[in-house]
């Protein structure tokens, strides 16, 4: 019983122009870098990209192939600020769907529960429903203390993924995916709310061992598996690894700069993976 | 003995900042910056033993460090649903009502500058107490009108807004109609350096007291919980 093996080209090979990309891991923080590596080196573009945004976002408006972003934040966590995502905003070459935390959250647990919506307190009162004017509200059929006519609450649309790209320490061949970090993210949600997830890893085990509570991922929610060794750099995949500090400082310089941003795309992102991995551990 | 005035301008806004946490028991405490960190760590070791705070990653930590629980953020985000949490946040921009915005300076649709995003700033307003810790009070930050409304302020349903903190004063919204208030001016600072540096009409009591200094006793804990003595950077 196996899922489909792949190399991360042959994941991005199943992937469309205009599809809706979910990307697992919290900012620099566990991202499937590997896989967003392979698209760069892609064709894909229209992208619209869910993600609590790291540098998978910075790379992709970057390298032009997102035309939207959908998150509340996009940051390098030791560097507050991702500078591809504050250029495209402030150049206006990305569009944005700007979410409280929460309400993204929300969004995907209503995708994953095939709900069309699930309601909310966060965004109530805040710019988040002037900037997506199609954001609605519901209001609350139970009346309660305080609320006589039922409470007014956002209805978070789900949001609905066409693929998911998440990036695990350990998977099997079946489909299993193991996190060894302190954190699962989000990531077993954005594999419920897609129509196709694409699990990376360090390493594929012919079966996982460890605590029940790490296997945060069942083959019924996975179609495909890649091990992209080091494929989460230079995000952290504790306890594998930790954040290249050092290389997401010199990412985070060279992005200031064009000049400085063709020549680090030309030492680092031109060639394939494995390229780009004997480059960084040079 | 030392003298209450040895304390410094950075000190003095640690214990203001350690003040946001009284009487609220055992909830989590999510602070943002050097000095509200090191005010929530003082309010633990010392009025408010019962907080509970995490080490920036997914575990929740006591004073020496010691896991006592586990908290990714997904449980975060329903800590804040269930009210369990309070924070002190940064503000980019804060108006009079104490909207607050960490999004972007400028038109939304294509920023001047685009900073942080929204983060969960909205859902923390509507769902728990927050407060604010802003380390250069100016006309900048303290806005008739921020550019993205962020953290909601109390004219668009915030439910329990504290204090603001800044390197010259605290400010509160215990007004008639909750809009800003003077609540204290950090020793040496004088009532106009506030009004200069504030662009809306702020409320001012007739009797305006000075910030309360560190006790002895806080002034050694602070300095033991910051050796290197980071938080003079944030307040010079």
């Amino acid at each position: 019983m196996t899922v489909a093996v792949l190399t991360p080209d042959e994941v991005v090979a199943e992937l469309r122009d205009g599809m809706t990309i979910g990307i697992g891991g919290w900012g620099s923080r566990r991202k499937p870098m590997a896989l967003v590596r392979a698209i760069l080196r892609s064709p894909l573009r229209e992208l619209t990209v869910v993600s609590y945004a790291g540098p998978d976002v910075g790379l992709l408006i970057a390298s032009g192939q997102a035309r939207r972003i959908v998150t509340g934040f996009a940051s390098l966590d030791s560097i507050a600020l991702e500078p591809h995502f504050r250029n495209g905003r402030q150049r206006g070459t990305v569009e944005l769907t700007e979410l409280d935390d929460g309400m993204l959250h929300w969004g995907l647990l209503a995708a994953a529960h095939r709900l069309p919506f699930l309601p909310i307190r966060a965004g109530l009162g805040s710019d988040v429903m002037r900037v997506n004017p199609r954001l609605r509200t519901v209001r609350s059929p139970y009346p309660e203390a305080g609320h006589p006519d039922g409470e007014d609450l956002v209805a978070m649309p789900a949001l609905r993924l066409d693929a998911a790209l998440v990036h695990m320490n350990r998977a099997d061949p079946a489909g299993n995916g193991q996190y060894l970090g302190p954190d699962p993210y989000f990531d077993d949600l954005f594999c419920l709310a897609a129509d196709r997830a694409y699990v990376s890893c360090e390493q594929v085990v012919p079966a996982l061992t460890g605590a029940p509570p790490t296997l945060l991922l069942n083959r019924a929610m996975v179609h495909a598996v890649t091990e992209t060794p080091n494929g989460a750099h230079f995000t952290s995949c504790v306890p594998d690894y930790g954040r290249d500090e050092e290389f997401q400082r010199r990412y985070a310089k060279a992005a200031a700069d064009p000049d400085a941003w063709s020549r680090f795309q030309a030492e680092y992102l031109a060639g394939d993976e494995a390229a780009y991995q004997q480059a960084v551990t040079r | 003995m030392r003298g209450a005035d040895a304390a410094t301008r950075a000190e003095v806004c640690v214990t203001a900042c350690a003040d946001a946490w009284r009487g609220d028991g055992a909830i989590l405490a999510s602070p943002t910056g050097v000095i509200p960190a090191l005010g929530a760590r003082l309010a633990r070791r010392t009025f408010a033993p019962e907080l509970l705070m995490t080490d920036g990653e997914a575990y929740l930590v006591d004073e020496d460090g010691n896991v006592e629980g586990w908290l990714p953020y997904r449980q975060v985000f329903t800590m804040v649903a269930a009210g369990r949490r309070r924070v002190m946040m940064g503000a980019a921009q804060i108006d009079r009502h104490g909207n607050q915005n960490i999004s972007c300076i400028g038109d939304w649709a294509r920023p001047k500058a685009q900073l942080l995003g929204v983060r969960g700033a909205p859902g923390n307003t509507v769902n728990h107490a927050v407060s604010y810790w802003v380390p250069r009070h100016s006309r900048r930050v303290f806005v008739e009108r921020v550019d993205m409304v962020s953290g909601v302020g109390y004219d668009r349903g915030a439910i329990d807004l504290r204090v603001v903190v800044t390197n010259l004063a605290v400010l509160d919204f215990q007004t008639a109609d909750r809009t800003m208030r003077l609540r204290s001016l950090h020793p040496g600072v004088r009532l106009a350096d506030v009004l200069r540096e504030t662009g809306f009409e702020l409320s001012v009591p007739d009797d305006v007291p000075a910030t309360r200094t560190p006790s002895a006793a806080e002034l050694d804990l602070i300095r033991a919980l910051d050796p290197d003595r980071t938080r003079e950077r944030e307040v010079p």
